[in-house]
């Protein structure tokens, strides 16, 4: 397809107009986040005098914001990491064994997404009450397990099904056992896949708000995003909107960093998923 | 795992038993190894999703308080309640909270979802057609779904401010963030920022599968571009398409985050079904809330149910493919749903 010069130029203008929908937003928060607070109102599209005052601002004071985003890495770092471990196993027997349930397991795996999160929180907020695990690193963990689970499952599933068959047969022709060739054959070939899972099941944990918000009333154990949403203003009372912009800026640029290092890869997961 | 097996069958055999080997000890040790493998994940979806759904029942059928037991003595704790919590939630005042809940449940899902695809759609179809620089906008487009979702909630409650930059922009002073129906479009506006460049995603996926020699013999058969894309592009990025908007729907159904920061919990305007059991969860009246989330989650089930069988999605379609192929000698048995239209 060698377009004519007009369609060429339509073309990039709609590349243009796509790409500033997607970032003008987020130009504004990291614009915001940058002017002196005195100026915070000011509606000028490059700051009229840069600062970083709003970034120390973050860190500074009883917002405690350093520990929300500990807080932040433990929780989707442990929730990852299990996810991962669990969720492996079961995406290989879905994309590799051939029993009876399979197709009922997968609808099933695939029916816990549909979820809502509430309805799974009523329960557990009153269980850990009762066990006292309110403030804690596991109250937020398992029930993150609920979402992130059939997520990595579903990904691990699509990827571990685009591996040749024939490499596995192959190894156990070779006198491998099933866990032989699992180990030595499936999983680094399969590694970029469960690197592109991990990434996704860790932002979305990192993104969590519902859960973290309810089975945390402890300002020690917020993670990030529910930190930043309850930032207090000087008096108290306005919001300081200056101060959250920059602390989104913070929570946020890792993870684009991430992405756009990955992109390729996570743009392959999503596809291959088709899940959030 | 590897003492499944314990070498009793040869090699060859064992690999034969994952392409469909009816009887013998292979099946006998597939099945056994099938059922190790997923019991781990099984078991934790039973503790953390069956469980607290099954206990959430029990629990709105329960009431909290203080009674008088039948000496005159004040006793705390739970009692049973029967459908006391499900009649509460729709009478009276209450019922007027929940039908609004209702109401802005069902409006956010209408209006995103059909904004995000029509938005989704068109940013696909533009950077199918770039020459260059796509990889440049598919990382952009990978910004807003990055961003969190709280985030984005609070980016959107700061441009929404009376001297914020939409209203500078629009050069009117809307009090977005009031309560009121501008709330709503607030609220609309933002989600559908965050998420249409994913549905965006998809579609494009789905459109660099379509071979370009059926749009060439199309376009000699004398179709014209909208034609084209009717007849052809449509149908053929259909089943990536419902997917995806399948599961958009299903998380706008159960929406939080963006209306309680953007907006604040308990606005009238922009109070969701869960935020409404949220509250009353906060608040300890957890009988109700667990009623409020039942309702919610039987609403989701039966939009699930009626979006797959009306249009067809077909989630697992590539599960299935895979198993025709492996099983070929094998009657199909208990094959679970969906028919693609």
């Amino acid at each position: 397809m060698t377009g004519s010069l007009p369609k060429r130029v339509l073309s990039y203008l709609g590349l243009a107009v796509v790409a500033a929908y997607c970032l003008a937003p987020f130009y504004w928060m990291a614009v915001s986040a940058f002017r002196r607070p005195q100026d915070q109102f000011d509606n000028s599209i490059v700051p009229t005098r840069w600062s970083w005052e709003n970034f120390h601002a973050v860190f500074s004071g009883d917002n405690g914001f350093g520990r929300a985003l500990l807080n932040s890495l433990v929780v989707a770092g442990c929730t990852t990491v299990l996810t991962l471990l669990i969720g492996t196993f079961a995406a290989y027997a879905l994309a590799r064994l051939d029993f009876r349930f399979k197709n009922a397991v997968l609808g099933l795996i695939v029916a816990t997404t549909m979820f809502p999160g509430i309805s799974q929180l009523v329960p557990l907020l009153k269980l850990f009450t009762d066990i006292k695990w309110i403030n804690t690193y596991q109250a937020m963990v398992l029930p993150s397990l609920g979402f992130a689970l059939p997520l990595s499952v579903w990904l691990l599933t699509a990827f571990f099904r685009q591996l040749p068959y024939e490499l596995e047969q192959a190894a156990m022709v070779d006198g491998c056992t099933r866990g032989q060739a699992f180990r030595k054959i499936i999983i680094p070939l399969a590694a970029p896949g469960v690197f592109t899972t991990a990434i996704l099941t860790f932002i979305a944990a990192w993104n969590e708000f519902l859960i973290a918000l309810s089975m945390v009333n402890k300002k020690e154990m917020q993670t990030a995003t529910v930190a930043i949403s309850k930032f207090t203003g000087v008096s108290g009372f306005d919001q300081p909107f200056g101060t959250q912009m920059a602390a989104g800026v913070i929570v946020t640029v890792p993870l684009i960093a991430v992405v756009l290092v990955f992109q390729r890869r996570i743009v392959a997961g999503l596809t291959a998923g088709g899940v959030k | 795992m590897t003492t499944t097996y314990d070498g009793t069958p040869p090699a060859a055999d064992t690999a034969a038993a994952g392409a469909a080997r009816p009887g013998g000890r292979d099946v006998q040790g597939t099945k056994r190894l099938a059922a190790l493998l997923l019991s781990p994940t099984l078991l934790v979806l039973a503790l953390v999703i069956g469980y607290p759904v099954l206990a959430g029942f029990r629990e709105s059928l329960y009431a909290r308080g203080e009674g008088l037991d039948a000496n005159g003595f004040v006793v705390q704790g739970e009692r049973f309640a029967g459908l006391d919590n499900y009649t509460a939630i729709f009478h009276g005042d209450r019922g007027d909270a929940f039908w609004n809940a209702f109401g802005n449940t069902t409006f956010f899902t209408v209006t995103t979802v059909v904004l995000e695809t029509v938005i989704g759609v068109g940013m696909a179809l533009i950077m199918q057609q770039a020459f260059r620089g796509r990889g440049l906008v598919r990382a952009s487009i990978l910004v807003p779904w990055a961003i969190p979702t709280a985030i984005s909630g609070l980016l959107w409650r700061w441009i929404f401010q009376a001297d914020g930059a939409a209203n500078a922009v629009l050069r009117h002073q809307i009090l977005w963030t009031a309560d009121g129906f501008q709330a709503k479009i607030a609220v609309v506006i933002a989600e559908v920022w965050k998420t249409s460049p994913f549905i965006g995603l998809l579609v494009l996926a789905g459109l660099q599968m379509i071979p370009r020699e059926v749009h060439e013999a199309a376009r000699v058969d004398g179709a014209g571009p909208l034609q084209r894309f009717r007849r052809i592009t449509l149908p053929l990025v259909r089943p990536a398409l419902l997917v995806a908007v399948l599961f958009r729907m299903l998380d706008v159904l159960r929406m939080f985050d963006l209306p309680a920061v953007l907006i604040g919990v308990n606005q009238k305007s922009v109070e969701t079904l869960t935020m409404i059991a949220w509250f009353e969860a906060s608040n300890l009246r957890y009988g109700s809330a667990a009623a409020y989330a039942t309702i919610l989650f039987l609403y989701i089930a039966l939009i699930a149910y009626l979006f797959v069988k009306l249009l067809g999605a077909d989630i697992i379609g590539e599960a299935r493919q895979h198993s025709k192929r492996t099983r070929r000698n094998r009657p199909v048995k208990g094959r679970r749903k969906k028919v693609t239209a």
